[in-house]
């Protein structure tokens, strides 16, 4: 059925700036287990004669922030007011930038390569929160001010997949970039899915539904497919003219998007460009100082990582912590492919609550490399590093440094072949039942401690069977 | 300062209180500051007992515009929109003037949040005329110039968005200072229209003005369109370049007034000044940009009184849509609401382009005049209106005639440039008329000496 049909889909991402303050205003923009309107200034309040003071870091993040984007920003730009009457928005207008946006057209790339075209990115000021009860409602304004950039892309997006992928690199970007906590069970980030279903090669595109404030790359990519799947089978029904350009919400528990409002009474905004807030005007130095303290993209680990010969899956899965990824990089930096490799699988597949440093896994990598430690050994290393410890002292405190003494093997070996317990296998094996040299060597490690080294076990023991 | 004639600082602040009494016919002030202003007097002069260090204004009483932020009382814009509102900060200019020592005996009534030429439009009532109870006192500042004309405070602070300093000025013959825009802040005054919002005084002599506007003036961490003070910076006034705007001197402008102004040209050639004619034909356009321009910025600030947070809520309202509907069509006079129906109007999609836009062109066409007029003048002169303060009620059928008032001060506004009202004569009646000298931004100080030197001459 579906392979008729293609959605097309453009997303706006609300990203809440890694700032101490409001963008406005001087109070903290933390509000995370705060009472309510604990964080309110009297410009946030906004009471008679207050005036919005712009918050310099955040136009420093989001000028990071375009870099990150591969944007073009933009050295003069403006701040408008956008009005409606809503008790969440005090001043009766949110200030945001409608005509001359910061950032201009950017592209983000995928993890499977697909481009995504970003139109344009802005700063705006978050509102406030409304909660209801039976017949009042109460205002929290700790919100109310918060610096906000929205990255509007062009809707080049045609798969569930990609609209997940798109906003997973959307948020790595924003957090290596620094612009952005990226604390998604916070709301730092926030999708709106703009989504319409045509018939593959249309040249006219459909009605187009908008599914807002998604804040889960999975909720990105089920609500995408689960409104693809209605519009499509509305369309087959031959009952597309039911799909109406209006706002849907999305709801984890029932897998569904429900209609919220819609966009026909389309509400007039009267923007008009704020005279409180003077033009901005990006000298060129200015940028350049703040590109120069731009921290890696994940591209730039990426590149890095596949030319070091890291598999793909692999280079993906560290990049989802930008910890790891620096740590790879460093390690990198301070040995070779083979090595590197070692430590992306332990990065990409050992959970630790704490991760060790690049000279501790360095080290250990190594020790692996030279038979020291055996890989299981290894990875129950890695769960137990402490702070200051060298790989080598964790190992001997923990009594898992290989055994490369031939002479302690061989007196190993003697002694289980000696063993009752192995006279059936040991006969085995002189039989020319191959199979048996496992369970031998199972003993051994046994009897080793688990120190032995199981390569040069085998090689001893097959000797000494003839 | 006038001299304090070796009184204390409580007689002068008991004096002011006093004559604010005796003028009340006037309906000057919204409310006297009684208490603390007497416990203040008390405290200045302990404090000068003491031989403390107190101020330039140690112990002078001075009035307030009723739209300026201070923690003393309400501030209420002459509004039933803010009868009830106590601000929690205190104004820039407020805390500047009160460093020195001057001290608040009153807010002043004016036109509501300052929509209007002639302090009639306040849920108070009007402001008398200080010559002529018969006729209006002027606005929106009308409180503080008739403060001022009677002797009352020696000066009171107030806000010109586009002559509602200068206009009241020349209508009770005392000089009311509009600064260059962005020279003094406007944190904590109730905000009209932020693009041409100014924060100014009136005051008895242009000397005291002076000193006055340069303690407020000054970059402000709380407002970011200040600029850094050049009230202090010493002035070249000798033999300027003066430029008569004939646009203003013509018709429809009373004969009195023309003739008044004239007689303050002629002090400008005597005192060794050269004078010539200019014409700027845009200038007649500046009237029908302002009213888009600024109803549009007041639409927009004043979104904010929607009777949820502070400010005047309708009683019984259930919904939020009778919150809103119901708070604002009781809370605001019937001026505000048409300049928030007219700046919607220009703001609503569809009409943005034809009216805003096209009104923001032509004022940057205005300021461009303005830039060349001033390669070959340093000061431009014209009347402050058209006329001298009119009947009470008489403009109450025509809107438009009202409007009309501020054909001549609202034009320095859309630049952002200083204008002076300073006092040039009388009608035969015994009306004031008052004239307006202009300058190029951050000339303040230059027009005031200006002022000065020809305040004296005969």
């Amino acid at each position: 059925m579906s392979g008729k049909y293609e959605m097309t889909v453009g997303i706006e991402c609300h990203v809440q700036l890694a700032t101490r303050t409001k963008l406005f205003s001087a109070v903290d923009n933390d509000a995370r287990e705060k009472e309510p309107n604990a964080c309110v200034s009297p410009v946030d309040y906004a009471l008679p004669g207050m005036l919005p003071l712009l918050n310099a870091r955040a136009v420093e993040l989001a000028v990071r922030a375009g870099y990150a984007l591969g944007a073009k920003i933009n050295q003069r730009s403006h701040f408008d007011r956008k009005h409606y009457f809503y008790p969440d928005l005090p001043k009766g207008y949110q200030t945001s930038q409608f005509y001359k946006p910061i950032i201009g057209e950017g592209k983000v790339v995928l993890a499977n390569g697909h481009e995504v075209r970003v139109e344009h990115a802005h700063l705006e000021e978050d509102a406030g929160k409304l909660t209801h009860f039976g017949d009042y409602s109460l205002v929290d304004l700790n919100r109310a001010g918060t610096p906000l950039l929205e990255i509007v892309s062009m809707p080049d997006i045609h798969s569930a997949e990609d609209a997940r992928l798109y906003a997973e690199e959307l948020w790595r970007l924003m957090t290596y970039a620094g612009v952005s906590y990226g604390d998604l069970y916070h709301g730092n980030m926030r999708f709106d899915v703009n989504i319409s279903v045509a018939p593959v090669g249309a040249k006219k595109l459909g009605t187009r539904v908008e599914i807002k404030n998604l804040n889960s790359f999975r909720s990105v990519e089920r609500a995408a497919a689960y409104e693809f799947g209605r519009q499509t089978e509305l369309i087959e029904a031959g009952r597309g003219g039911e799909i109406r350009q209006e706002t849907r919400g999305w709801s984890d528990a029932t897998g569904k998007t429900t209609a919220q409002r819609s966009k026909e009474q389309a509400q007039d905004y009267r923007y008009m460009p704020d005279p409180d807030v003077p033009p901005l005007n990006l000298a060129e130095e200015y940028i350049a100082g703040v590109l120069a303290e731009m921290p890696k993209l994940p591209e730039d680990y990426r590149a890095a990582f596949r030319e070091a010969g890291v598999p793909s899956e692999i280079v993906e899965l560290i990049l989802d912590r930008q910890s790891y990824a620096e740590l790879l990089m460093a390690v990198l930096e301070e040995s070779d492919a083979a090595t590197g490799k070692i430590v992306a699988n332990w990065l990409a597949s050992v959970v630790m609550d704490e991760a060790p440093t690049a000279e501790q896994l360095l080290e250990l990598a190594k020790m692996v490399q030279g038979s020291e430690v055996s890989q299981t050994a290894a990875k129950e290393l890695l769960v137990n590093f402490s702070d200051g410890k060298t790989a080598r002292e964790l190992a001997k405190e923990m009594n898992l440094l290989q055994e490369n003494d031939d002479a302690a093997l061989e007196k190993i070996i003697d002694g289980v072949m000696a063993s009752p317990a192995a006279a059936a296998a040991v006969a085995d094996v002189r039989a020319g039942e191959m199979k048996a040299v496992g369970f031998l060597i199972g003993l051994i490690m046994k009897e080793s401690g688990g120190k032995a080294n199981p390569a040069r076990a085998r090689e001893l023991l097959l000797k000494k069977l003839g | 300062m006038k001299k304090s004639d070796g009184k204390s600082s409580l007689e002068r602040v008991k004096e002011a209180l006093a004559a604010a009494k005796k003028y009340e016919a006037y309906n000057i002030f919204t409310k006297l500051n009684e208490k603390k202003a007497l416990a203040r007097a008390v405290e200045i002069d302990r404090r000068i007992a003491a031989g403390e260090e107190v101020g330039r204004l140690a112990g002078v009483p001075y009035a307030l515009k009723d739209n300026f932020s201070d923690p003393d009382d309400l501030t209420m814009a002459s509004v039933e929109m803010l009868k009830n509102y106590h601000a929690p900060v205190t104004a820039t200019a407020v805390k500047r003037i009160e460093d020195e020592g001057a001290i608040m005996i009153g807010w002043t009534n004016m036109d509501a949040f300052a929509h209007g030429a002639s302090t009639e439009n306040s849920v108070f009532g009007v402001t008398l005329n200080s010559r002529d109870k018969t006729r209006v006192s002027g606005g929106s500042s009308g409180g503080s110039a008739v403060a001022v004309a009677l002797d009352i405070v020696p000066f009171a602070l107030g806000s010109d968005t586009g002559g509602s300093i200068r206009q009241p000025a020349s209508y009770n013959g005392v000089f009311g200072m509009k600064p260059t825009f962005g020279a003094v802040s406007r944190y904590g005054v109730v905000a009209m229209a932020s693009s041409t919002d100014t924060v100014g005084c009136l005051a008895q002599t242009a000397e005291d003005t002076r000193l006055v506007m340069s303690i407020m003036a000054g970059e402000d961490e709380k407002d970011h369109t200040t600029l850094p003070d050049f009230f202090d910076q010493p002035v070249e006034t000798s033999k300027l370049r003066v430029g008569v705007i004939g646009d203003f001197m013509g018709e429809g402008v009373d004969t009195e007034v023309v003739g008044a102004v004239k007689d303050y040209i002629k002090k400008l050639e005597k005192a060794g000044h050269e004078v010539a004619e200019v014409s700027l034909p845009i200038l007649k356009y500046a009237l029908a940009v302002y009213y888009i321009v600024v109803p549009a910025e007041i639409s927009s600030n004043l979104s904010r009184y929607d009777g949820i947070r502070y400010g005047y809520r309708a009683k019984d309202a259930k919904t939020l849509g009778e919150i809103y509907g119901r708070s604002r069509d009781e809370g605001f006079m019937p001026e505000n609401k048409r300049r928030i129906m007219i700046g919607n109007f220009v703001l609503s999609s569809g009409f943005f382009d034809a009216y805003y836009l096209k009104a923001q062109k032509v004022r940057t066409l205005i300021i461009k005049a303005y830039e060349e007029a001033f390669e070959k003048y340093d000061v431009l002169v014209c009347p402050v209106a058209p006329g001298p303060a009119f009947k009470v009620g008489e403009h109450d059928d025509d809107i438009l005639k009202l409007y009309l008032e501020d054909v001549m001060t609202t034009p320095p506004s859309l630049a952002g440039l200083p204008a002076l009202a300073a006092p040039a004569g009388e009608t035969k009646s015994g009306l004031t008329v008052g004239v307006q000298l202009i300058g190029p931004r951050g000339s303040d100080a230059r027009l005031l000496q200006l002022a000065a030197e020809i305040e004296g001459a005969k």
